[in-house]
């Protein structure tokens, strides 16, 4: 184990590494390897704010999806209201309709009645006329009786 | 005579392992005999170089591809590596430096590899050597004392840079003749500030020697063990507990030599950090 100039050659060989790994070695890989860190840092961030821009999302369209259904709860009701005052007024209408149908019929019932007694008063006059003719055996003026025969004809 | 042949060779067996493939720089051979300093161990020098090379070519073809999509495989690995040196430095040294991270991620990975270098059985890379021609080579650099200071003394400048940067002079002057003692006690500090300077780098240094070289080492007993295998009954027995031998100390060896590579990183961190430390409130 002597000391010879085999150190000499060591160290110099050792600064020359040293060097070029301080240089040219040591630089790009540690750049590189910060420039991941930063991409991996920056990729884990976005991630992060996708995770909570996609729980934003979802809450608004829960919202959403809550008013709609008030909204269609709220047209559903006033849809049944609606129906509800259409029957209703129909049957208004319907109950008019056929008061008015039952009036009118009274009322061409009654038309009807005293046209057949107009119709019966006439015949029964005439007849009245014809009997009395019979009976006195000679023709009666109809002319010259016709108050006696509207008096008769009157109390039918 | 068998006996006494093999027990001369176990002998040069190890030491064949553990001897360097020494060039004399000033005769420019080959020389297992030389000594002085003006000598270089080639294959300390080599393997260190290589494998740093691989480090640094590795790491700089995932670094010019690098992007901040999904990381592939190799990618992913690298930026383990990377995060693991990152979190370790940012923990330890909490000042603001550029160098410190890198310097850490150089040193982990580096001596790592020349660590796992022992983990290469002992005889495959010396016995294609010795195949080529080459009479000696020792594969780990990390057992070789001055692959460990090389790198040690460096951190050991760096740290009177980061002392000189972050203090001044005048600061750092003032913390070695006033600490740990008030400043009458000026000359006990210096001394003890020298003492514990010193002993960084001599720490750091042997610590990952002594573990490697001791490891290797018994790597290679293991071998000797192995070697017995065709030598009567008790000698395959000895082998056959050899295998599990080799195998349990590699296992063992896949954390030591982790450990050691991230206790020489850390060690460096801390010494610079300590380096990088105002003592303002003081």
């Amino acid at each position: 184990m002597n000391i010879n100039a085999t150190l000499l050659f060591q160290s110099i060989a050792f600064l020359l590494f040293v060097a070029f790994t301080w240089k040219y070695v040591w630089p790009p890989i540690l750049k590189a390897m910060n420039e991941r860190q930063l991409r991996i840092a920056d990729g884990l961030a976005a991630a992060e704010k996708g995770a909570r821009s996609l729980q934003d999302a979802s809450a608004k369209s829960e919202e959403a999806l809550k008013e709609a259904r008030v909204q269609a709860q709220d047209i559903l009701a006033a849809a049944n209201k609606q129906a509800t005052q259409m029957v209703e007024q129909a049957k208004t209408h319907a109950q008019q309709e056929g008061d008015r149908i039952i009036a009118k019929a009274h009322e061409e019932v009654s038309n009807e009645v005293e046209r057949a007694r107009q119709e019966l008063r006439k015949q029964v006059g005439e007849l009245a006329v014809i009997g009395a003719a019979k009976i006195l055996k000679r023709e009666i003026d109809a002319k010259a009786h016709a108050d006696v025969l509207d008096e008769l004809a009157a109390r039918v | 005579m068998a006996a006494e042949e093999g027990h001369h060779d176990s002998g040069s067996y190890v030491l064949h392992h553990l001897t360097n493939l020494k060039l004399d720089l000033q005769t420019m051979s080959i020389n297992p005999e030389a000594t002085g300093f003006w000598v270089l161990n080639l294959d300390s020098a080599i393997f260190s170089f290589v494998l740093g090379l691989a480090f640094v070519l590795l790491f700089h073809k995932v670094a010019k591809h690098a992007s901040s999509d999904t990381p592939s495989g190799l990618q992913n690995f690298v930026e383990m590596i990377v995060e693991f040196v990152q979190n370790q430095v940012k923990e330890i040294f909490p000042h603001a430096n550029s160098l410190v991270a890198p310097l850490a991620l150089t040193i982990f990975v580096w001596v790592f590899l020349m660590n796992f270098m022992d983990l290469v059985p002992v005889d495959w890379l010396p016995g294609a050597a010795g195949a080529l021609g080459v009479p000696y080579l020792k594969v780990v650099p990390s057992t070789d004392v001055n692959i460990t200071f090389g790198m040690s003394l460096s951190v050991f400048v760096l740290m009177y840079i980061f002392n000189f940067k972050f203090k001044g002079v005048g600061g750092f002057t003032k913390e070695v003749l006033t600490h740990p003692f008030p400043w009458f006690l000026a000359p006990i500090n210096l001394v003890l500030r020298i003492v514990e300077d010193v002993a960084k780098p001599v720490s750091l240094a042997l610590r990952l020697f002594g573990n490697l070289f001791a490891g290797e080492l018994i790597f290679i007993l293991i071998a000797l063990m192995l070697a017995q295998a065709f030598n009567g009954i008790a000698g395959a027995v000895l082998a056959g507990a050899g295998v599990l031998l080799h195998i349990g100390w590699a296992i063992f060896h896949i954390l030591v030599i982790t450990l050691q590579a991230f206790v020489f990183m850390v060690l460096t961190v801390v010494y610079l950090g300590a380096a990088a430390e105002t003592h303002a409130d003081h």
